[in-house]
């Protein structure tokens, strides 16, 4: 009985709400366990049932390195700033693995969370959180081949690596986190349109890949003539796949313009994604 | 003492039909002017004065107020779509109200389905981590009712076993168990009890109770189980056509709930019939077409003689495959007390393919009281799933000839029925008294 006094100040009072951009901060985080049990959920629903469970992880960027580097590579003979082509291409997916997944997530809360949506209350918006969560998890498992490749080359001396790693290493979750809240804004507009349009699931699968092309996950900014050079970093994803080359392989350049042009457009489209979001939300269970 | 909970003027307004587009070829067919075929069917079907602003919207509630104190069971009654369901969803928050306002001062936990949020997947232990979280509960909290729940649920030794591979009234058990730990200060409850075999649902009955009684919370109850509403609740506030009608004592306002579900001009006749297949009760797997009271003659009759026997057919129609379903037939007084329940599980068909049935049941004479019955029927398949809720569609009146009863015409005989029992008397022995005497 002491527990049920003790929570007796809480008073919640239901009404038709206004305004656009009244996030529950307080309330998210007093569900914080939740977030946590949601991540654990989210990493380990995916691998129950698979031989390999988070091996998978590992896996997957290595095979899609495998495909790059014979088709871009060998066959379409891109060049890498000289860098060894896989340690190049891993490098970019870990960036754009990260985005990709995250958005491709988030972008479905509503549909595949509708049955829950529509029997419980708690902050819809831990359930996006929880993604971005997870797959950090994923990201980390996927510094594991990369780190591979890196020792090789660098204990066969492979002069592109000289003087390699530096102390800018330790930037590197600035990077990452303008990628979780460039991801998060995106994948929260995604969701909400979703939610009222089905079609959008498919023509979302579309942007993402894309989106990949635009990106310069398979090619180096250097080979862009330089008068085009502009419009990759019109790419908010541009700088921060460049920012990972740059601090873990000591290539590429970035201006700062470009640097904060891209961190405010992230920061404008988690603002946008969250007021679509909570807008949604409060008719979502009316209408999915 | 202020109310635990207060409610004011609570409204709702759904959008009938189409909800707004859901893909975007209906948006551009909205532009272009083209309306959607459903809500014209809707429309007939809405009473005029749930219509709301403009002719598509529909008052789901409308301006609904009551407070609620601190300790109260209060129980929600009404018919399908009276709004009952969508009071419970704005109370738990699931979705907002279009105009007033509700206060509720504690932790709300809802109960709208026992099991939200379970991951077929993960094992009995991770769920019920992940429920309970889901619930609202703290991790903590969970680790420390955990044993409790898992005694409660009687899952024991399949507690690392996904929930996939448990058998449906495991899922239930495990679901209500940690349901029934979460300690709010309000519980609003909907139709769980819906699910689980017998002995759990009266398991789940007597935690319910608990909670309420020992624990002092306040519980609000929604159910077509009217024992179980009159049972539990010390207040019962009747829902009809989206407002709030009577706020009273379980058996006063379960008595006016009986007289408001029977179509009345149907009902009197003793034959309801859905021509509308759209507005019978029933789901995507079956409706109801129609329920016929009727003597031999086969003509609808309401009222019969005591030594009458008389014929209940049931026409349904069957829209996909079903197995095991049956159903159940209830007689019962005008108070909600159950005379008997028939089923017709062992002479139904053990797959119902997709078409029109009929099922008749013959109640014989000389078994019921002089007096009002109502007659519910329920379909569904045992240990599974409701298909049609239980609901009263007709009224049969038994008059008193060639009955027991008979012999005090002008007093109403006890006893929900009156079944024609044999007697023997017979003289055994003289008293030892006589015998001495002789």
């Amino acid at each position: 009985m002491a527990e049920v006094s003790a929570a007796s100040n809480i008073e919640v009072v239901i009404q038709p709400s206004s305004g656009w951009m009244n996030v529950p901060w307080r309330e998210l985080w007093e569900y914080r366990d939740l977030l946590l049990v949601l991540v654990q959920r989210e990493f380990i629903s995916r691998y129950k049932q698979t031989i390999l469970g988070p091996l998978w992880h590992l896996l997957q960027p290595v095979i899609m390195t495998l495909v790059f580097v014979i088709v871009f590579g060998r066959i379409a003979g891109i060049a890498t700033d000289g860098i060894p082509t896989p340690l190049f291409y891993l490098c970019s997916l870990l960036a754009w693995n990260y985005f990709s997944q995250n958005i491709t997530l988030i972008g479905s809360t509503f549909i595949s969370n509708a049955h829950i949506f529509g029997k419980v209350y708690f902050p819809r918006l831990i359930v996006p959180f929880s993604i971005a969560a997870a797959n950090l998890i994923a990201f980390v498992l996927q510094l594991i081949p990369f780190l591979c490749f890196f020792a090789y080359y660098k204990i066969t001396a492979n002069p592109a690596l000289q003087g390699q790693p530096g102390w800018q290493v330790l930037l590197l979750p600035l990077p990452l986190l303008q990628v979780a809240i460039l991801s998060l804004g995106v994948g929260l507009l995604m969701s909400a349109s979703t939610a009222r349009y089905r079609d959008l699931v498919h023509l979302n699968q579309f942007i993402v890949q894309l989106w990949m092309f635009a990106t310069p996950i398979i090619y180096p900014v250097s080979r862009i003539p330089a008068r085009w050079q502009w419009l990759v970093w019109a790419n908010p994803m541009s700088v921060p796949v460049e920012a990972f080359r740059c601090l873990l392989l000591g290539r590429g350049s970035l201006q700062p313009r470009d640097v904060v042009i891209s961190a405010a457009v992230a920061l404008v489209t988690l603002f946008l994604g969250v007021a679509a979001f909570r807008r949604v939300e409060r008719t979502m269970v009316d209408i999915v | 003492m202020k109310p635990i909970v207060e409610v004011e003027g609570l409204s709702k307004l759904y959008q009938l039909g189409n909800t707004g587009p859901t893909t975007l070829r209906e948006a551009f067919g909205t532009i272009f002017g083209r309306k959607t075929a459903a809500s014209s069917a809707y429309r007939t079907a809405v009473p005029r004065d749930r219509i709301g602003p403009d002719e598509n919207s529909f008052w789901a509630l409308k301006d609904v107020s009551f407070s609620v104190d601190p300790g109260e069971v209060v129980g929600v009654l009404g018919r399908n779509g009276a709004g009952k369901s969508t009071l419970l969803k704005i109370l738990s928050r699931i979705t907002e109200p279009t105009g007033g306002r509700a206060v509720l001062r504690g932790r709300v936990a809802s109960l709208l389905e026992v099991g939200t949020g379970f991951h077929p997947e993960l094992t009995g232990r991770e769920n019920i981590f992940l429920n309970g979280a889901i619930m609202g509960m703290k991790r903590a909290e969970i680790a420390k009712k955990f044993d409790e729940i898992v005694a409660f649920s009687e899952v024991g030794s399949f507690l690392d076993t996904p929930v996939k591979r448990y058998s449906s009234g495991m899922f239930v058990r495990l679901a209500f168990a940690v349901a029934a730990h979460l300690e709010p200060e309000i519980l609003l409850i909907d139709e769980v009890l819906a699910v689980g075999d017998a002995a759990f649902q009266r398991k789940c009955l007597g935690k319910m109770d608990e909670v309420a009684n020992e624990h002092g919370r306040t519980v609000f109850f929604v159910s077509h189980n009217i024992s179980a509403v009159s049972a539990l609740c010390n207040n019962v506030i009747l829902i009809e056509g989206g407002r709030c009608v009577m706020r009273d004592t379980p058996a006063r306002v379960i008595s006016r709930y009986f007289s408001s579900t029977l179509p009345e001009d149907q009902a009197a006749d003793g034959q309801v019939v859905w021509p509308d297949a759209i507005l019978a009760p029933g789901n995507e797997d079956v409706c109801l077409r129609g329920v016929k009271i009727c003597g031999p003659g086969g003509l609808p009759q309401n009222s019969f003689e005591a030594d009458e026997p008389f014929f209940v057919e049931i026409d349904f129609q069957i829209k996909k495959r079903l197995h095991g379903a049956r159903f159940n037939l209830s007689l019962s007084t005008l108070e909600g007390e159950i005379a008997f329940v028939a089923t017709d599980h062992l002479y139904q068909f053990e797959t119902l393919d997709p078409g029109e049935y009929r099922s008749t049941c013959h109640i014989p004479g000389k078994l019921l009281n002089r007096r009002k019955y109502r007659v519910g029927l329920h379909f569904g398949i045992p240990g599974d799933r409701m298909l049609i809720d239980q609901a009263d569609y007709l009224e049969v009146t038994i008059g008193g000839s060639g009955n027991q009863a008979t012999i005090f015409p002008d007093n109403s005989w006890p006893g929900v029925v009156c079944p024609k029992v044999e007697w023997r008397v017979e003289h055994v022995a003289e008293t030892a008294h006589a015998r001495s005497v002789g």
